[in-house]
């Protein structure tokens, strides 16, 4: 496999290594769900996780920032080893901001308010500054005017943006996507891309569980396709699509780029 | 389009059509009534039975109410007044009402004690209840409760100031020391309230003179303030226990999760009554002899550890209620463990538990009579086993049952009002 140091669309990416994962092993009970997942993620890398359903995306994204725990191997986030050590996890946290297929944005409270809460609980920003940075993001993901209501009150497209402003309110070095446009209407999905792009334009580290291939196409240094829990290929996004190797990769892009 | 159609369907109005009132039996009361009282025949009969019922109900009632009588000092005098004719006896409510409201024991030279301790409760429970009011009012809603203990229960006021500053000194060492561990946090503190609280009593009792109003003994309090203190003091406790129990129940920790899961299970399983009659007797058995540890005291710790158990199950399920999502990212953004369910979770679970807390609060308010049944005065108490025993009121059931009623239902209702308007004041869901 080779790596450039920049990828189609010319964006740069550093030699800082901004997470490590070796030997990764994780089970839910008896059923190994994660096996031996090595990683590296360098900074300013976009990757585009690929695979089947049940094939084990989420839980490798969420194993990152320790929504999960791994039973084996080790992950190193920024420096920073994931152990079971509560400091590190909430440092690690607070670092890596993540996307959820359904928002979760925090119902009880305004657009503002999700935003500046963890800022000013976690960071200990102060409230106007905080109101300030939310502001700032709101715009850039182009729903200023929305700041004042309730998540209930924006449609999904809006909402998904909200969550995106709401992590990047936190400064995150790294952003985790899991499957953001998958729960959204068609016309929804492409306002929510264009902010992912531009994310990945001003040189975020991104992984992205998606099977948006147009946005992998774009966007993304490398695909990783997963399947039974394991890394089965990747590669830069043209020889992905165009040469994949791997049976089970072939007969995975065909059902997907078949229709 | 063929023209023919084109003629048929085109159309402009050249005229206005002027408002016209309904047609005269369509409208008002009369359309009402034949709409909703008599649209059928079964209707029409339900109707009739009904207004019977209502007419027999009333035309006892209101003479009842109406010739009633707030002459006499007893109930021969007052049935001289009637001569024979139906009508309440509500003298003795005019008689009686301070015990009713304060005991028989409370001196009545002091009832202006309780008076001002429950005018004061209009100003310090609002802060807590209506969240539009200015945040700083919140202090004198942390500083009421020892002052009403002071002007109910009397003695120096060196007692409570101390009972403060000791919850204060705990607190302040639990935020110091809770950085480091929670459970050595909690000891700390502990230790450092009680330290606070032995050197307030010495002082107390040295300098029992100061700012001293003449003591009431717990004895002593009965009537309605007696299930006012007991429901106001247990709601208030139990509501944070509860959740404190709730929580405990989702923890990891086996140890912490065991204990909530056990004594929830074991308060809920056994009849509030028998608690009461464990306080009354088996706990004062247990305590060192001439240990000061009075009855109200134990009441109270009864029937908190109870309406905290069920509040805590009203709570477990609104926090099985909220996706898991909604915990995941909070964790995603960092929030620690009492920063997530203090800012994201437990807001939301309350909010759909309301209804449950709700129905809690009022059943416990009223489970306060049961304490008659340990020989303590609260209102059913003093009813029952003061008013009725003596001779000059023997036989006036109505009107003593129906004015306690009353004022039970009074704060029930209000409760129940107050809950129905926060839900409200919360709907941000849109739904
Ligand atoms: N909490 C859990 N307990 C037991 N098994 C689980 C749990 N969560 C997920 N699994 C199983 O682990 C496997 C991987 O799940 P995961 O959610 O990571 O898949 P995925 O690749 O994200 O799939 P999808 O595309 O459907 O989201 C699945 O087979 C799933 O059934
Ligand atoms: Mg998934």
């Amino acid at each position: 496999m080779t790596m450039t140091d920049t990828n189609p669309s010319g964006m740069k990416v550093s030699d800082e290594i901004a997470i490590e994962i070796r030997n990764m092993n994780k089970w839910y009970g008896q059923f190994h769900v994660l096996r031996d997942i090595d990683l590296t993620v360098r900074q300013g890398e976009r990757i585009v996780v690929c695979g089947p359903s049940g094939s084990g995306k989420s839980t490798l994204i969420r194993c990152i920032n320790a929504l999960e725990e791994h039973q084996q191997g080790s992950i190193v986030v920024d420096g920073v080893p994931l152990s079971s050590d509560i400091k590190n996890i909430d440092r690690i946290r607070s670092e890596v901001g993540m996307c959820f297929q359904h928002f979760n944005l925090f119902p009880h409270l305004t657009i503002l308010e999700n935003c500046t809460l963890a800022p000013i609980w976690v960071r200990k920003v102060p409230k106007r500054e905080a109101e300030e940075t939310a502001m700032y993001f709101l715009e850039k993901v182009k729903i200023p005017d929305q700041a004042r209501k309730y998540p209930g009150q924006l449609s999904g497209g809006q909402q998904q943006r909200v969550a995106i402003a709401r992590s990047l309110c936190m400064r995150p070095r790294i952003m985790l996507f899991d499957e953001p446009t998958s729960a959204l209407d068609p016309e929804m999905i492409k306002e929510v891309l264009d902010t992912m792009i531009q994310l990945a334009e001003e040189g975020m580290t991104m992984i992205c569980v998606t099977h948006e291939m147009g946005f992998a196409r774009q966007v993304a240094n490398r695909v990783i396709f997963m399947d039974a829990g394991q890394i089965v290929e990747q590669n830069e996004p043209e020889a992905f699509f165009k040469n994949p190797q791997n049976e089970r990769t072939k007969l995975f892009l065909s059902q997907i780029l078949g229709h | 389009m063929s023209d023919t159609h084109e003629e048929t369907i085109a159309f402009v109005r050249e005229s206005e059509i002027p408002a016209a009132p309904p047609p005269e039996r369509q409208a008002g009361a009369i359309r009402w009534v034949r709409d909703n009282l008599f649209s059928t025949w079964f209707n029409a009969i339900v109707t009739l039975v009904a207004l019977y019922v209502i007419w027999w109900l009333l035309s006892g009632l209101i003479p009842w109410i109406v010739n009633g009588t707030w002459e006499g000092s007893s109930v021969l005098e007052c049935r001289e007044i009637l001569q024979g004719e139906t009508g309440g006896c509500f003298s003795v409510l005019r008689e009686r009402w301070s015990q009713l409201l304060f005991g028989f024991q409370y001196p009545p030279s002091l009832h202006w004690r309780p008076t001002l301790a429950f005018a004061l409760l209009f100003v310090a429970v609002p802060p807590a209840l209506f969240f539009k009011l200015p945040r700083w009012m919140l202090v004198f809603t942390a500083v009421y409760p020892f002052l009403a203990y002071w002007l109910i229960w009397g003695g120096t006021i060196i007692t409570p100031v101390f009972a403060a500053i000791g919850l204060v000194v705990g607190y302040l060492v639990f935020v110091r020391v809770e950085k480091r561990s929670f459970m050595l946090g909690l000891f700390a503190a502990l230790v450092a309230a009680t330290v606070v609280w032995w050197f307030g009593g010495v002082i107390a009792d040295e300098f029992s003179r100061v700012a001293r109003l003449r003591p009431v003994a717990s004895r002593a309090m009965g009537g309605f303030m007696l299930n006012m203190i007991l429901g106001i003091v247990c709601v208030s406790l139990s509501l944070p226990l509860g959740i404190l129990l709730a929580l405990g129940r989702q923890s990891r920790l086996p140890v912490v999760k065991g204990f909530c899961v056990i004594f929830i299970e074991f308060i809920r399983g056994v009849p509030l009554i028998t608690l009461l009659f464990v306080a009354n007797v088996i706990l004062a058995f247990f305590l060192p002899p001439g240990t000061n540890f009075d009855l109200i005291l134990r009441v109270i710790i009864m029937i908190t550890l109870f309406a905290s158990a069920y509040i805590a199950e009203v709570i477990r399920g609104g926090l099985a209620a909220l996706p898991k999502g909604q915990y995941e990212a909070g964790d995603s953004l960092g929030l620690n463990y009492a920063q997530s369910m203090r800012l994201i979770i437990l807001p939301q679970a309350l909010k759909i538990s309301i209804p449950g807390i709700v129905n809690v609060a009022v059943g416990l308010f009223k489970d306060t009579t049961l304490v008659s049944v340990i020989s303590m005065y609260d209102l059913v108490g003093i009813i029952r086993g003061s008013i009725l025993a003596s001779t000059a009121w023997s036989g006036i059931y109505w009107e003593l049952w129906v004015a306690a009623c009353a004022m039970f239902f009074v704060v029930c209702y209000g409760i129940s009002q107050y809950s129905q308007w926060l839900e409200r004041q919360l709907r941000t869901d849109h739904r």
